[in-house]
């Protein structure tokens, strides 16, 4: 006898182009909510995880890693299309992620350095995030996510509300957890200022300035964030190694010398979306 | 041999690995592998070349981003071969601190592998969750243990992936007695299910296979080697000595080369596919592990390597990476015991001229790191050697020999070649992080 149907569960997918599977590794450390969170979507692709691998369309895709490869580009639209909400995880996927420290560097140069037969390799010059190719429902930073902010996302996906998800930064963070500012009472250069929160603060309070591994937030002032910089010891090319890591094009997009460039109006990277 | 001889057959991508790989493997006539390629397609991302010209503190964060999974691997690697350019040596204290959070990392990633991406082979599951449906306790374990991993790594490090408080050194700040005591109250109960896992694995059904590779792993005097150690290989072929060789020559005797088919460089061991991970561990180092491991690890039908008797079965994998997490958490329990806080959470690395070299057991197996700095502390080479590149011949091996034996008790079709071709790849735990998997099985008769 067939037993009654079950109502239709959110298809969710689980997509990675370049990256290191750390932010799809988030979901999976999800330990205390993965049984139950099955039981309220259906797992139809998430191929580090599961070999039924299913055919789209997916209600929401969690898609880590930036774009890289000729075949991505082609890969990413396709996503899209099959996909009603799309939410990019991780600076890879956000800011085109550490390797996108080849957009500032010789593409050429690079390959070669790595591989003794460069002509092998098919690499685009660029490494660029999700959004430069396709619409982005939403944006979860951070190098790697938060799993917290990953667990907010789902959750508020199955209940239809938007997440809670501020684009503040660090500096709120340290606040509430009660740490004392790294500058100001221990003179340790910090990016906290300039960064957008969701790690909890972390490397405050453990006595490390803040590296920027979330990206610029929302209310980001660098031409008054480098000075500061530069008083608690910082020579530019130190703070130009800072700003040039995991969200180096997020980073590099509000320098202070390209803020006259832009037109009014005009959306910047790091701006709440 | 014409075109439309060819039977080819297509699967979408190697479900179940850390990273997206393709195989190519040519099969002739009375069932014999012609060609046996594992494709990796990993989005170069070009870590060794953007190294260049950075600081000589900041290779332990920016290598961690190399892989998700084993990230304490590259941050210890990436420290110990910073201090040995600068010759540095750290405190003992730091040091059990490394190996402390290094147990946590292997608990993490072992369990994952265990119960996520392994087990679900044996059970005919497709994933954790359809074997939940089954086996529910068991996934309950697997996350719990699992999750005592990670909560090692957060409160040394910060948080389970990516872990911020590494540094070349030691750390930014080293945790008090008191806030290590409740981590200790959770390995206790981690240790039952680390042991009630080795008794659920060693029930699996295991097919035949013997891998023939020369194994690598790093050994030390007294203890199972896991964050440092001197590269140790048992050949394959009897009559030939257990050699080592200093680290400083690692890359004089494992090789990358460069091959056409993949964006990861494969490697050699003096000429010769070798194999680094659990199986060569447990070969070269089993003897030294306690006696209740030991003593569960041989009720779980592996052999006691005091004997000189050695697990090559790849399927066995998954037993020796259940005694690896049984033992990790002992280990880790016995460290937190003796913890005594260092004088300084780090010691000063002043830079200098000069080439360092790095070697630690990550998961799946050794990893290498060499810089060479330059008088101001700025790296002006880097070189790393991941486990997947060096495993990657014997992968192709042992799918060659699983196919080939498969075939002598039969024809199979092109599904179940395929599915024991997925196997035979996730038995290594490959990391190979990053990318779409194509798994393309042509077989052409002659």
């Amino acid at each position: 006898m067939a037993a009654p149907a079950a109502p239709a569960r959110p298809r969710l997918g689980v997509f990675k182009f370049a990256s290191c599977d750390g932010c799809q590794l988030t979901l999976l450390d999800c330990e205390d909510e993965l049984l139950p969170l099955s039981a309220e979507v259906e797992i139809a692709h998430f191929v580090e995880a599961s070999s039924d691998i299913q055919p789209g369309p997916y209600d929401l895709s969690l898609v880590e890693g930036s774009v890289s490869t000729p075949e991505h580009l082609e890969r990413i639209r396709r996503i899209r299309a099959e996909s009603r909400y799309l939410v990019t995880i991780g600076a890879c996927a956000t800011a085109g992620g550490v390797q996108a420290l080849r957009n500032y560097a010789d593409a050429e140069e690079f390959r070669a350095a790595v591989y003794a037969q460069p002509e092998y390799i098919e690499t685009l010059a660029t490494s660029t995030p999700i959004e430069a190719h396709v619409p982005v429902d939403l944006e979860l930073r951070g190098c790697p996510i938060d799993r917290g902010q990953l667990v907010e996302v789902i959750t508020a996906f199955l209940a239809d509300r938007r997440p809670d998800i501020p684009n503040h930064s660090v500096c709120f963070a340290c606040k509430r957890r009660g740490t004392p500012c790294l500058p100001v009472s221990r003179g340790i250069p910090c990016l906290g200022p300039a960064t957008h929160a969701g790690c909890g603060a972390l490397c405050p309070a453990y006595g490390r300035g803040c590296y920027g591994c979330f990206g610029p937030s929302g209310s980001t002032n660098m031409p008054a964030m480098i000075p500061l910089l530069r008083s608690d010891g910082m020579s530019d090319e130190d703070v130009l190694r800072l700003l040039h890591t995991f969200n180096v094009n997020d980073f590099t997009a509000i320098e202070p010398e390209r803020e006259h460039e832009v037109e009014p109006g005009t959306k910047l990277p790091g701006e709440p979306r | 041999m014409t075109r439309d001889e060819l039977r080819e057959l297509r699967l979408g991508e190697v479900a179940r690995v850390e990273g997206e790989t393709a195989l190519r493997l040519r099969i002739g006539d009375a069932g014999t592998v012609t060609e046996a390629q594992l494709r990796i397609y990993e989005p170069p991302r070009f870590f060794e070349a953007f190294l260049r010209g950075r600081r000589h503190t900041e290779p332990p964060d920016l290598t961690s981003r190399v892989c998700g999974i084993c990230p304490i691997a590259y941050q210890t690697s990436a420290c110990h071969a910073i201090e040995d350019a600068c010759g540095v040596t750290v405190d003992d204290r730091i040091a059990a601190l490394r190996r402390l959070i290094y147990c946590g990392e292997w608990i993490e990633s072992h369990t994952l592998h265990i119960y996520l991406l392994h087990a679900p082979d044996f059970l005919g599951c497709d994933d954790a969750i359809e074997l939940a449906r089954t086996h529910r306790a068991a996934v309950e374990r697997g996350l719990r243990l699992k999750q005592a991993g990670n909560t090692i790594v957060q409160i040394l490090g910060g948080r389970a992936i990516h872990p911020v408080n590494m540094r070349v050194g030691g750390f930014h700040r080293v945790p008090t007695r008191t806030e290590l005591r409740p981590l200790s109250e959770r390995l206790r109960h981690a240790r039952d299910d680390a042991l009630a896992t080795v008794a659920w694995v060693a029930g699996f059904d295991f097919p035949d296979a013997e891998c023939d590779a020369d194994l690598l792993a790093l050994a030390t005097p007294d203890t199972y080697a896991i964050e440092t150690g001197t590269p140790t290989v048992l050949p394959y072929d009897a009559g030939q000595d257990v050699r080592t060789f200093p680290l400083a020559d690692f890359t004089a005797h494992v090789v990358e080369e460069q091959v056409p088919y993949s964006t990861a460089l494969q490697a050699r061991l003096d000429g010769r596919r070798h194999l680094t991970g659990a199986l060569a561990r447990y070969a070269v180092s089993g003897h030294l592990l306690p006696p209740a491991v030991r003593e569960a690890a041989y009720s779980a039908g592996l052999p006691d390597p005091a004997t000189g008797a050695i697990c090559r079965n790849p399927f066995r994998s998954i037993v020796v990476r259940a005694v690896e997490v049984l033992y990790a958490v002992e280990e880790a329990l016995r460290l937190i015991d003796a913890y005594e806080p260092p004088p300084h959470p780090a010691v000063d690395v002043l830079p200098r001229l000069g080439t360092g070299h790095g070697a630690t057991e990550a998961p799946r197996g050794t990893l290498y790191h060499r810089y060479t700095l330059d008088a101001a502390g700025l790296v002006t080479d880097a070189c790393l050697i991941p486990p997947t590149s060096q495993n990657q011949g014997a992968i192709e091996d042992d799918l060659r020999r699983i196919v080939e034996d498969r075939l002598r008790h039969g024809d199979a079709t092109d599904t179940e070649l395929t599915h024991l071709c997925e196997r035979a790849i996730r038995n290594h735990d490959p990391c190979i992080s990053c990318s779409a998997h194509f798994l393309d099985l042509t077989i052409e008769p002659r």
